[in-house]
């Protein structure tokens, strides 16, 4: 990361200090390592941002000289001979036999100048974003001879967020050393207290003991302060892998919610329609994979369609097939699912083997980011959205559409709405269609982030149903609740009791909760819903 | 209105209140039932007819308001089953038998005696044989005695399932239509039925039928969203003009 | 539906069957110590423990039967009482091994040596006596099966939800036994298992042994469930299956009658598994597998389900069947297995038991209507 900002920051670099520190960087060439060292003041003078990957090359031992003309140029082995590349410019210019450029050696001495001489002109890059990673470096190594140049910085810094990094690296210098006044201790920890995080309490942790009361109960007040900060992050982050967690309980229980908490049907086939959604995104991939790589950040987003299709064709299939012969006997209904879900497992276990399938992430599911102390993924992030964006659009179709308003119908008065003309047949059909085309769509987001096998869907079925009930049959929103807050419980409970136990304890709270209030979470209460 | 004592009452409803999800059910009812009257219930569709029978027998539990059997016990902190031994016999809207067992086995489940399992498990067959007969004959089903409740037509069902409370011997029976879907002469054999057995019990009919209502010819008692609209005998409340215009007006 | 006319017929085959179980715990013994090995009517040892097995799974198949049948408790998760019996056998089992593990150690099972135990936990004593694992066999599941039905009837959750919460309690259970530090030997479970009751547990005297008291514990379980169906017990079992809440305004206690019949049932399927693992010589936590249990409930549903013989005839043909397929085409079990559930759901919802009493109802109605053109009819 840091060295991307580098890079950044050279190629925006005016090309006219390049022509000024030309021959500076040449006068590296000396033998001498007093002449030399002398040249390195020189250049640390210029405050040339552009001759940092110069010096790091030195420090690294890849700066050569070019016996031919004395250029010093970083170079680097490349087979027999050296690739050397312009220092300041970074324009290739070619290889030259090892025996036609001389590296250019350092000694300690020089390597600590280099470093404080790095520290310093980074200090002092144009590029704020550079500077505060230049004084974060130093904050890390709390080297004592980075102090003069962070003085330096800290009189002309302008940007206050920067300017507050530079006070902590110098403050984390300054605790190192420990024959400095109690009143500079004090201010030091105070500012370090202030930043807070693991750092700054590896920092706190030895003064706590120190043999000024004052310097130790400044210290152990931090500590306290930082410690309670640092559970709260934690706290968070465990919320945020939650929601996370939540939002794939959610995806693989909203197709249920409707099958089973609209409908009534027990389908305990429906993970084999998640399954199915996963595998249809791998057939999409290793089609993309054999035809058209280019598309291959494409494939989530076509293969999303694909899979409803699949999953709700096969949905509308077992309906039509074995459902609809079993309404209102529900155990029965369990039974057939239950062995329709043996079949498919082992028709795609004949079909793609037993094995997990390669499913790769798109580029824009990879990577992370940081909100203050927690790190959440892209593809997290995405699932999240995607689970949120899966619930609204049905909620929008429940709510919204005739197919909706035929749907709802059916469900409360199947004979009266029969009776007002709606095919309930076919309403029954598409319904069952819906949300298996539903667990479909969780399909393609699992397969980014669970193995994808034969038995993906089984991991999912017991969870599905609890959560279903959980929030309370026939109620969407309930299942959004019920989803994600075990998710959260789920995720605060692991880092206490384990993620097995955990799993466990959550199991049994919600075979507890189901004793309490048999009717889940949001319960619709009245005369009409009994038996 | 005056609060009667409670005491001798068979049935003692006051102030009850049940709301579903924001929807009264029943608003503050107020409802007594002497020792040995017959009453019909009678109400538009939602005036609470059904809910008032379900927080009696305790399938509800009231939000407010007392409701004692015997003019002292309790009923809201009681489940069904407690209820039912207590001596409060329910009829379903629809007639609910068991209809895998057979008629015999039917009224000998429902003959009043020891409800727990061990006492089923050890219970020895034949020893109320002389009781069962008697209410298959008051029930007309002795001929059929051995064929399976689930093949016997509608009007039958009623009948035994009538008989099934006779078994199990109430003091207070409550009875949700009794008619419905009967046919004229099954409707008067009922109405005969339900007199016999109000002359040793309290009965609370629950009907839609005006005909039947007459037939019984008892205090009637108008429900209207979940509180007493009037009461009195049926031509009283047919001419009282609250009444008209619950039942025919808006 | 199989209600009272049904009833003599079945119980002729009621009796019938304890007599063959009882022969069968004479006839298979004999058959394997008795006549010599090259004999064609030598049974080999394999041979009896495996139909020893098939009649462990009858076993839990009756406890189904009698929950599912007569009382319409559909329980996903009787494969846990099973496992449960069967732990509390397969533990007294490893104490019996002694000194003679692999780590030589005096009293700790190899597992808790090689995860450096230094003592024995507190739920593993007492497991040295016999007497005390077969209470224990059928203490444990019956007081899971107590605490789980109390919570769970006295808030009548019926149907299908208490089918997912049973099936969620196994699952549970399942990871539960995942875990090295519950002390059950976590992945690998509880073998290795040496004798039983001072007998060498792979001799054939004790294999057959072990068949017999399957046989005879599956004859008393028979018994017993048929007895517990023919009082009046059974008939208020019927009558809550078919209309609870009637039932209730009889003033029967339903969540009482629920209770005892489903501890009572735990219980069998806990006897069934403590015989199922010395015969199998292994537990594991795959016995609490979700699907174990639902493949218990499919043996009662081709069997006939409320019939009792019924889900012992299904537990010994889908097992066999299972033998036959995993050997020779082990791919197309769980085709044959699932199509299995999904014909019998649709196609044969009595059962094998319930054709076959459907046959003999017909023929006996058209014997009555050839003798009685005229049968005589109520008015509607």
């Amino acid at each position: 990361m840091r060295m991307l900002l580098l890079l950044l920051s050279l190629l925006v670099t005016p090309l006219v200090w390049a022509q000024a520190t030309g021959p500076l960087i040449d006068a590296l060439g000396t033998d001498d390592f007093a002449a030399r060292e002398q040249a390195l003041a020189a250049l640390t003078e210029t405050g040339d941002p552009a001759i940092v990957p110069a010096l790091k090359a030195l420090e690294g031992g890849a700066l050569y000289r070019r016996l031919a003309d004395d250029k010093v140029l970083i170079g680097r082995e490349d087979g027999d001979g050296i690739a050397l590349t312009d220092p300041l410019t970074g324009t290739a210019l070619g290889t030259e036999p090892a025996g036609n450029v001389a590296l250019i050696r350092v000694n300690n001495r020089l390597r600590r100048a280099i470093g404080a001489s790095l520290g310093a002109l980074t200090l002092r890059s144009p590029d704020a974003a550079v500077r505060r990673t230049a004084a974060e470096a130093v904050f890390v190594s709390r080297d004592a001879t980075a102090l003069p140049p962070v003085d330096t910085a800290l009189a002309t810094e302008t940007d206050a967020k920067v300017k507050r990094s530079l006070e902590q690296a110098r403050a984390a210098i300054l605790l190192a050393d420990d024959t400095l006044p109690t009143d500079t201790k004090l201010a030091s920890i105070a500012t370090i207290a202030d930043r807070g995080g693991q750092a700054a309490l590896a920092l706190l942790n030895p003064l706590t003991g120190s043999t000024e009361p004052a310097v130790a109960k400044a210290a152990t007040e931090a500590v306290r302060l930082i410690e309670n900060k640092l559970a709260w992050a934690a706290a968070a982050q465990n919320i945020i892998y939650g929601l996370s967690l939540g939002s794939v309980l959610l995806l693989a229980a909203i197709g249920l919610a409707v099958t089973f908490g609209v409908m009534g049907v027990i389908n305990m086939a429906h993970g084999e329609m998640v399954m199915l959604g996963a595998y249809t995104t791998y057939v999409v991939q290793e089609v993309i994979r054999t035809h058209a790589p280019g598309l291959f950040d494409w494939s989530l987003l076509i293969a999303l369609p694909l899979a409803f299709i699949v999953a709700g064709g096969v949905g509308i299939l077992i309906e039509r097939g074995i459902i609809r012969f079993l309404y209102g006997r529900p155990l029965e209904t369990l039974l057939a699912t239950w062995g329709l879900s043996l079949v498919l497992q082992q028709a795609v276990r004949s079909i793609f083997g037993p094995t997990n399938m390669e499913v790769g992430n798109p580029a824009w599911m990879a990577g992370a980011f940081q909100v203050g102390d927690v790190t959440i993924t892209y593809g997290r992030m995405w699932i999240f959205l995607f689970g949120l964006i899966v619930f609204a659009a049905l909620m929008l179709l429940l709510r919204r559409t005739p197919l909706g308003l035929q749907m709802r119908a059916v469900t409360q008065n199947r004979s009266m709405a029969r009776a007002m003309g709606i095919r309930t047949a076919r309403v029954d059909a598409l319904t069952f269609g819906l949300g298996s085309g539903i667990a479909g769509l969780a399909g393609v987001a699992l397969s980014q982030i669970d193995n994808v096998s034969p038995n993906l869907g089984q991991g999912y079925i017991i969870d599905s149903f609890m959560i279903v009930i959980f929030g309370g049959v026939g109620n969407l929103w309930g299942t959004l609740v019920g989803a994600l807050s075990l998710g959260i419980v789920n995720k605060l409970l692991e880092p206490l009791a384990g993620a097995v136990l955990g799993k466990i304890l959550v199991l049994v709270g919600i075979i507890l909760f189901i004793q309490a209030r048999p009717r889940g979470l949001f319960a619709l209460k009245g005369r009409a819903i009994d038996h | 209105m005056s609060r009667p004592d409670p005491q001798h009452t068979q049935l003692y409803l006051d102030g009850v209140s049940v709301s579903f999800d924001g929807f009264r059910a029943l608003n503050n009812l107020s409802l007594i039932i002497m020792p040995g009257e017959m009453r019909a219930i009678i109400g538009p569709n939602g005036a609470g007819k059904t809910t008032m029978m379900d927080v009696i027998t305790g399938k509800t539990r009231p939000d407010r308001g007392t409701i004692l059997f015997d003019g002292d016990t309790d009923l809201t902190q009681m489940d069904e089953a407690g209820i039912a031994t207590l001596g409060i016999g329910r009829k379903f809207q629809k007639p609910t038998v068991f209809e895998s067992h057979t008629v015999w086995d039917n009224i000998d489940l429902a003959l009043a005696g020891k409800r727990g399992p061990f006492a089923s498990l050890f219970h020895r067959a034949g020893a109320d044989d002389d009781r069962i007969l008697a209410i298959l004959e008051t029930i007309r089903l002795s001929a059929r005695r051995h064929v399976l409740a689930g093949s016997l037509s509608h009007g039958q069902k009623q009948w035994l399932e009538i008989g099934m409370l006779l078994a199990q011997e109430p003091k207070l029976l409550l009875v949700d239509e009794p008619v419905a879907g009967m046919t004229d002469a099954e409707t008067a054999e009922t109405a005969r039925l339900l007199r016999e057995i109000a002359q040793t019990r309290s009965v609370v009919v629950v009907e839609h039928d005006m005909t039947f209502v007459r037939d019984l010819d008892v205090k009637v008692t108008v429900l209207h969203e979940g509180s007493v609209l009037s009461d009195g005998s049926l031509d009283h409340v047919s001419a009282d003009p609250r009444v008209i215009e619950v039942y025919l007006g808006r | 539906m199989q209600g009272g006319i049904l009833l003599p017929r079945l119980d002729r085959a009621g009796l019938a069957f304890g007599a063959v179980a009882l022969g069968l715990a004479i006839l298979i013994p004999v058959l394997n110590l008795g006549i010599p090995a090259d004999s064609p009517f030598h049974m080999p040892p394999h041979v009896v423990a495996l139909m020893g097995k098939y009649l462990c799974y009858a076993l839990l198949a009756l406890s189904v039967d009698l929950v599912w049948g007569y009382c319409g408790i559909l329980s996903l998760g009787h494969g846990a009482f099973f496992a449960l019996g069967g732990y509390a056998m397969g533990m007294y089992l490893m104490r019996q091994i002694g000194p003679r593990g692999m780590y030589g150690h005096p009293t700790l099972p190899d597992f808790m040596v090689f995860l450096n135990w230094q003592e024995l936990p507190w739920y593993w004593l007492g497991f040295d006596h016999f007497w005390f694992a077969v209470l224990m066999v059928l203490l444990v599941p019956g007081l899971l099966a107590g605490l789980l039905g109390w919570l769970a009837f006295r808030s009548r959750v019926t149907g299908v939800y208490l089918s997912i919460i049973t099936q969620a309690m196994t699952f549970a259970l399942l990871l539960a036994f995942f875990r090295n530090d519950m002390g059950f030997g976590g992945n690998n479970g509880l073998t290795d298992f040496k004798d039983i009751l001072g007998a060498s547990i792979q001799a054939d005297g004790t294999r057959s042994a072990l068949f017999a008291a399957s046989a005879i514990a599956l004859a008393l379980g028979f018994i017993l469930c048929r007895w517990i169906v023919r009082s009046k017990l059974g008939r208020v079992l019927v009558a809550i299956r078919d209309a609870e809440s009637r039932t209730r305004f009889l003033g029967y206690r339903v969540e009482q009658y629920k209770l005892l019949v489903f501890v009572t049932s735990a219980c069998m399927a806990g006897v069934a598994g403590a015989l199922y693992v010395p015969q199998v010589g292994i537990i594991n936590p795959g016995e609490f597998s979700p699907a174990n249990s639902i493949e218990a409930v499919i043996w009662v549903a081709v069997g006939g389900r409320g019939t009792l013989i019924g889900s012992v005839i299904g537990a010994v043909l889908v097992n066999f069947g299972k033998t036959l397929l995993t050997n020779a085409l082990p791919e197309i079990w769980l085709f044959a297995l699932g199509g299995l559930f999904i014909a019998v759901t649709l196609f044969l919802p009595r059962g094998i038991v319930g054709l076959w009493t459907d046959y003999w109802a017909k023929r006996r109605e058209k014997q009555a209507a050839s003798i009685t053109p005229h049968p005589v009819t109520e008015g509607p």
